[in-house]
């Protein structure tokens, strides 16, 4: 398996330069093959190990011990709804409620489409601006309430379309 | 009175900062002070660690060998994963030169040549701006070889994290930097002896950091003399929950809380009135109202009340607030974020939280009160680091001070569970 491109490998190159030790490369490493693919299944794995000298059971230990990292492939929209105490003060679980009904999916299910994946997560550092969803762990999306959810669920359908 | 939040036009380019005064305090210590200088400036100032457990910075830093061939590193905490803290996103976004220029100090006075910068995975705009102000730098020659022809070398580079709380815990931190899963490390050995890869390393918060060229800049004796005296300086307070105004706000340590949730942050949400208070962040024991009357909001002061500064992440919660599924919000936390290592916590966490679901479905007993008061306490002090002890805390005390909010919740008869082994029943 040939997963990284010539510039991707400089890139690896790189990232390894930071450290004393290829294997502090891992986590910037995963998170490269996260990006290119949306998920790191087992045979990126063993990729990401042979690329860094480290056995494929270590990457698999750190991939399963991040909760970032997808160890199946998500929905095109990764929809992350925090529920921690600060959003569950301004409506946190109404609005993963309303997502969850709406789309009509549980936590970590994915619509029939691949379109959306819903996931009920932990406290995304978005207090002040609650209730808040976070996208494909990287946009925030704050001060929501249903209707904006609602509207903002449209938006990622017909950007698709 | 503000040390990082300065409220000045685009302050986060590195040519607004630099005409403000910005990296004046690195050029001062790289020409007139020695690194011993700068270390006691620091210790003199009093200044104490801003991740939570306030221990004094400039203390710490004198833990570092000074003889050695070994490299030594620092760890500039950036995870700010604890439910209610947002801090540090706010000074990456709004001062990101000052927390690189205390960086770039801390490396001077205790010799370091490189220092990462652990933030949370989630932070995906904060890494891009941090590293952004972080590749300036490197521009103007105030990060990389030979910092502005003096010979003293050092580079910072982020490191982004997954998405595990645990990895705030600072040996957590170095497992994750090196590329394994964050486990914390037992102590001793500390860090200063046997951190990164086995040399000597210092971990700090970012708003620690932040403080330091402040400090050089205008003297020890300026900061000790901000706020309350053994606590001294500002905190980044970020208020959330019931009130008007939520957000993070500068204010000296000491501020009284219902100053900051009146004056500062508007009042209460739709003029209702406190129930319950959380200070410092989600491990933190809660303020009953007749607390919050009196609350100063530093360390000493807190004390008092048998609850702490933490991370200053205020959460306010008004009388409607149901107590009991604030507690099971935080237990579920935990029990989710323990790292599995240690049994009390691994198993405590989810006792606490199966406890309190019973009593939340109608099938509590009023000995559930002291049960829960029992597994927080045989996980508090237990465990190789201090998760064990942030989960169990809050159990502890809500249902020490908030008592009543439980028994109310508990039938007068007891309701018959079938099987003797309670807790596991409910599994």
């Amino acid at each position: 398996m040939q997963l990284f491109n010539e510039e991707e490998l400089k890139k690896v190159e790189e990232i390894k330069s930071h450290y004393p030790s290829p294997q502090a490369a891992l986590l910037p490493m995963l998170w490269m093959v996260q990006e290119k693919e949306g998920w790191i299944s087992p045979d990126s794995m063993k990729y990401a190990g042979e690329l860094l000298n480290v056995p494929y059971e270590h990457v698999l230990g750190v991939v399963t011990f991040y909760t970032m990292f997808n160890k199946q492939p998500r929905g095109k929209y990764h929809l992350q709804i925090c529920t921690n105490v600060s959003c569950m003060l301004r409506g946190g679980y109404e609005l993963y409620n309303y997502v969850s009904e709406k789309l009509g999916i549980k936590n970590n299910e994915t619509t029939a489409d691949g379109m959306f994946t819903i996931e009920e997560v932990e406290c995304l550092g978005s207090c002040a601006t609650a209730p808040m969803m976070q996208v494909n762990n990287k946009e925030y999306y704050e001060n929501l309430d249903t209707s904006k959810v609602g509207k903002l669920l449209e938006e990622f359908r017909n950007h698709v379309k | 009175m503000n040390i990082i939040l300065k409220d000045i036009k685009d302050f986060h380019r590195i040519d607004v900062y630099e005409s403000n005064g910005g990296y004046s305090a690195f050029k001062k210590a790289l020409k007139e002070m020695s690194p011993e200088d700068v270390t006691n400036e620091v210790k003199n100032s009093n200044l104490r660690g801003r991740g939570g457990a306030c221990f004094p910075t400039g203390l710490k830093w004198t833990f570092m060998p000074k003889t050695g061939d070994k490299p030594k590193y620092l760890c500039c905490n950036g995870d700010e994963s604890e439910p209610g803290s947002f801090k540090d996103r706010e000074i990456f976004e709004r001062n990101p030169h000052q927390f690189i220029e205390g960086t770039l100090l801390a490396c001077y006075a205790m010799g370091i040549k490189a220092a990462y910068v652990y933030i949370r995975g989630e932070y995906y705009k904060w890494i891009n701006l941090l590293q952004a102000a972080i590749d300036d730098a490197y521009k103007k020659g105030y990060i990389g070889k030979n910092i502005l022809g003096t010979g003293f070398s050092t580079d910072i580079y982020i490191h982004r994290g997954a998405g595990a709380y645990i990895c705030g815990e600072e040996s957590a931190l170095m497992n994750s930097v090196e590329g394994k899963r964050g486990y914390p490390r037992v102590k001793p050995p500390f860090p200063a002896a046997f951190g990164l890869w086995g040399c000597p390393t210092t971990i700090n918060n970012i708003e620690t950091l932040a403080n330091v060229p402040e400090i050089i800049r205008n003297g020890a004796e300026w900061f000790s003399k901000i706020g309350a005296p053994k606590h001294p300086g500002t905190l980044l307070f970020g208020v959330s929950g019931h009130v008007n105004k939520p957000g993070v706000y500068e204010l000296p340590t000491g501020t009284p809380l219902m100053s900051i949730i009146n004056d500062t942050c508007g009042g209460m949400l739709d003029g209702k009135d406190i129930k319950m208070v959380i200070p410092g962040g989600s491990s933190m024991p809660p303020l009953t109202k007749e607390e919050c009357l009196k609350a100063n909001m530093d360390n000493e002061s807190l004390k008092e009340f048998g609850s702490s500064i933490g991370t200053a992440g205020v959460m306010v919660m008004n009388e409607d607030t149901d107590i009991l599924k604030v507690l099971i919000r935080i237990s579920k936390f935990y029990y989710h974020e323990s790292c599995g290592q240690c049994t009390p916590c691994r198993e405590g966490t989810g006792w606490l939280l199966r406890v309190l679901k019973r009593i939340d479905s109608g099938q509590g007993r009023i000995s559930d009160l002291d049960l829960l008061t029992s597994v927080a306490q045989n996980i508090e002090g237990n465990t190789i680091c201090a998760l064990g002890d942030a989960a169990a805390w809050p159990v502890k005390w809500t249902v020490k001070k908030f008592r009543q909010e439980f028994e109310k919740r508990i039938p007068k008869e007891d309701v018959e569970v079938p099987v003797r082994n309670k807790v596991h029943s409910l599994r």
